[in-house]
């Protein structure tokens, strides 16, 4: 009994420094590691967005239309003259934004629920569980038009509407993060460390977030790692349809639904737009694949 | 068996109550109606005629009276009017729930045409150059979105028929069933479902993928490997058998999901499908258009899914439901 805590012990010091870890997750994961590159400059396009972009993405000249690429416009301009090359940049601030906290907010509220069902149990678990078959099947695009409406009524400015926008994204999260972090937690709950705690007197509050949320960390992180990509694909495609964003916010899938009018005669502005979400979005994914990789036990003894 | 069947089916009553009284509030709690909606073009309109439209149309019944018509509507199978045209949505909805269908089906069939073969190879050359490009190719189909991958399929349609012929040729718009001119409506129709289809080939390829790894190192592949058979045959026959079953699931719920989730395409590529009705539904505020569409995805979603169970079941007998 002694010899294994001691044994623990030496393993916990002997605990490789971060660079090394870094070096060898770079080692093992090719692909990740370019997946983090990519979003590495996305987030560094994303803070310098005003000093990286040559020209201002909302100023309309009218005198640009239509320019194809060269330059001084590297991506071309769009309908009103504006930069193509400078919006795109500045894009990445809205894509991030959307992402990040989607994931964030989603996977975390979802996180907490899921938890809290698996501890309960009994009658709360199953009534959580049917709340949530109802999310899984609504479909997302009914909660967007409701926000959308919404905001509309309320004359709420473009500025504003991506707040709109991230609450769209976000509720359909909360339950399919909620569901894969109860299948973990389930097992937990088992393991006599939570009858210890709870025969300790600890209240349940404390034995959610204390004991039960460090131990399904993994799922949570596959999941938020797995959420930035997809909200941003989700925004765009909002944005795309005309219930997301609004002009003149550069935001990619805005942009692509603006250029679909000119796909026939001026085919470039419908191509960088969508290049950039892909790449940033094949990033993340990328990325998420490897910290799955790295985090589940299951895969890492492969 | 059959005791789980109708186990399911029960359970399933309260997620579609549940999905029907969020889709009877969410609208309602937008402000305008459709009465206010089809007066405010009109510059001159008194308040009367509003009113008598709401008359006409039950909007003045009190909110629980509309909410038992909408139940029993759902029970028969009869939802009523649209608000907007007047017409009987069964009628509305027809056609565009056909294309719907059809598209999802063809997408389903494409996706399941890329993703197995690929999942497999990918699966039986782990870290070679095959796999990387396999994995590569599946995780940028995650990573487009679908209507940019079909705007560029429009865009490559227009310029190698530019090339080939000298004229523009794109796809046609007005929807005929297959069964009327097959030539015409898979002309239509089949560049919505390979850009779909590859889309959603992407996670079921890489499900593929390792699934068919963890049965791989089973002892009775082991078993299979030390008798000597060929590798080809105890891929096909051993293990894939056993490895496509997570596969099912993920195909199931995703068709279940391109059913109500085609909005993007149907933009794209100027489809009339339910997606765009729904849309067009919710923003012209036809409180019983949107609930009938709504509820048609949530049953068909909830649907697949006892089916994907039942089929689980079927195929693995070691599974035993109770």
């Amino acid at each position: 009994m002694t010899d294994t805590s001691i044994d623990r012990l030496e393993d916990l010091r002997d605990r490789p420094s971060l660079w090394r870890r870094l070096r060898s997750f770079m080692r093992k994961q090719p692909l990740g590691t370019a997946g983090a590159a990519v979003v590495l400059l996305y987030i560094i396009m994303a803070a310098f967005a005003p000093w990286v972009q040559p020209f201002d993405p909302l100023q309309n000249s009218y005198e640009f239309q239509f320019v194809p690429p060269g330059w001084p416009f590297l991506m071309g301009t769009d309908e009103w003259g504006r930069d193509i090359f400078s919006r795109v940049i500045a894009g990445s601030r809205t894509a991030l934004l959307v992402g990040f906290s989607c994931a964030f907010v989603g996977a975390t509220t979802g996180l907490v629920l899921g938890v809290g069902s698996a501890y309960f149990g009994g009658r709360i678990d199953l009534i959580f569980q049917r709340i949530i078959d109802i999310f899984m099947a609504f479909p997302l695009i009914v909660m967007a038009l409701s926000l959308v409406s919404i905001s509309r009524a309320y004359q709420v400015s473009a500025e504003n509407s991506v707040y709109f926008v991230i609450i769209a994204i976000t509720i359909p999260f909360i339950p399919r993060c909620a569901r894969v972090v109860r299948a973990s937690a389930l097992a937990i709950r088992e393991i006599p460390f939570i009858d210890a705690a709870r025969a300790n007197g600890f209240s349940d509050t404390r034995i959610i977030l204390r004991h039960m949320v460090p131990n399904v960390m993994a799922p949570y992180l596959i999941m938020i790692t797995a959420f930035v990509g997809e909200a941003i694909l989700l925004e765009a495609s909002l944005s795309f349809l005309g219930l997301g964003l609004q002009d003149p916010l550069p935001a990619w899938g805005l942009m692509l639904r603006n250029a679909q009018e000119f796909i026939r005669s001026e085919p470039w502005i419908a191509i960088w737009p969508g290049v950039a979400i892909s790449l940033g979005v094949f990033g993340f994914n990328l990325f998420g694949d490897a910290v799955r990789d790295a985090l589940d036990p299951r895969l890492r003894s492969q | 068996m059959w005791q789980y069947i109708i186990k399911r089916l029960f359970l399933m009553i309260p997620t579609v109550i549940g999905a029907a009284v969020i889709i009877f509030i969410l609208p309602r709690l937008m402000p305008g109606d459709i009465c206010e909606l089809r007066y405010a073009e009109s510059s001159n309109y008194s308040l009367e005629q509003v009113n008598l439209c709401r008359q006409t149309l039950g909007l003045n019944d009190p909110v629980l009276v509309q909410f038992g018509e909408f139940l029993w509507g759902i029970v028969t199978f009869n939802f009523g009017d649209s608000m907007w045209t007047g017409r009987p949505i069964i009628h509305e909805i027809g056609l565009r729930f056909e294309l719907s269908l059809q598209v999802a089906i063809m997408a389903t069939i494409v996706s399941v045409a890329i993703a197995i073969p690929l999942g497999t190879l990918s699966a039986v050359y782990q870290n070679t150059w095959i796999d990387y490009i396999v994995r590569g190719v599946s995780i940028a189909g995650i990573a487009m979105p679908s209507f940019w991958l079909g705007i560029l399929i429009i865009l490559a349609l227009l310029t190698v028929s530019e090339a080939m012929t000298g004229t523009r040729w794109s796809p046609p718009i007005e929807y005929v069933p297959i069964w009327e001119d097959p030539l015409y409506n898979l002309s239509m129709l089949i560049w919505p479902a390979l850009a779909t289809g590859y889309r959603y080939s992407a996670v079921s390829t890489r499900m593929t993928r390792s699934s068919l790894l963890e049965v791989l190192r089973e002892d009775y592949v082991r078993t299979a490997r030390a008798k000597g058979l060929m590798e080809k045959l105890i891929i096909n026959r051993h293990a894939l058998k056993n490895a496509l079953l997570p596969v099912i699931t993920i195909i199931g719920m995703e068709f279940a999901f391109l059913m109500g989730g085609l909005v993007v395409t149907e933009q794209v590529f100027n489809l009339n499908g339910l997606g765009r009705l729904l849309v067009q539904a919710v923003t012209q505020k036809d409180y019983t258009m949107t609930q009938a569409i709504v509820m048609i995805i949530v049953l068909v979603f909830v649907f697949c899914n006892i089916v994907v169970d039942i089929l689980y079941a079927w195929l693995d007998p070691r599974i035993r439901y109770s």
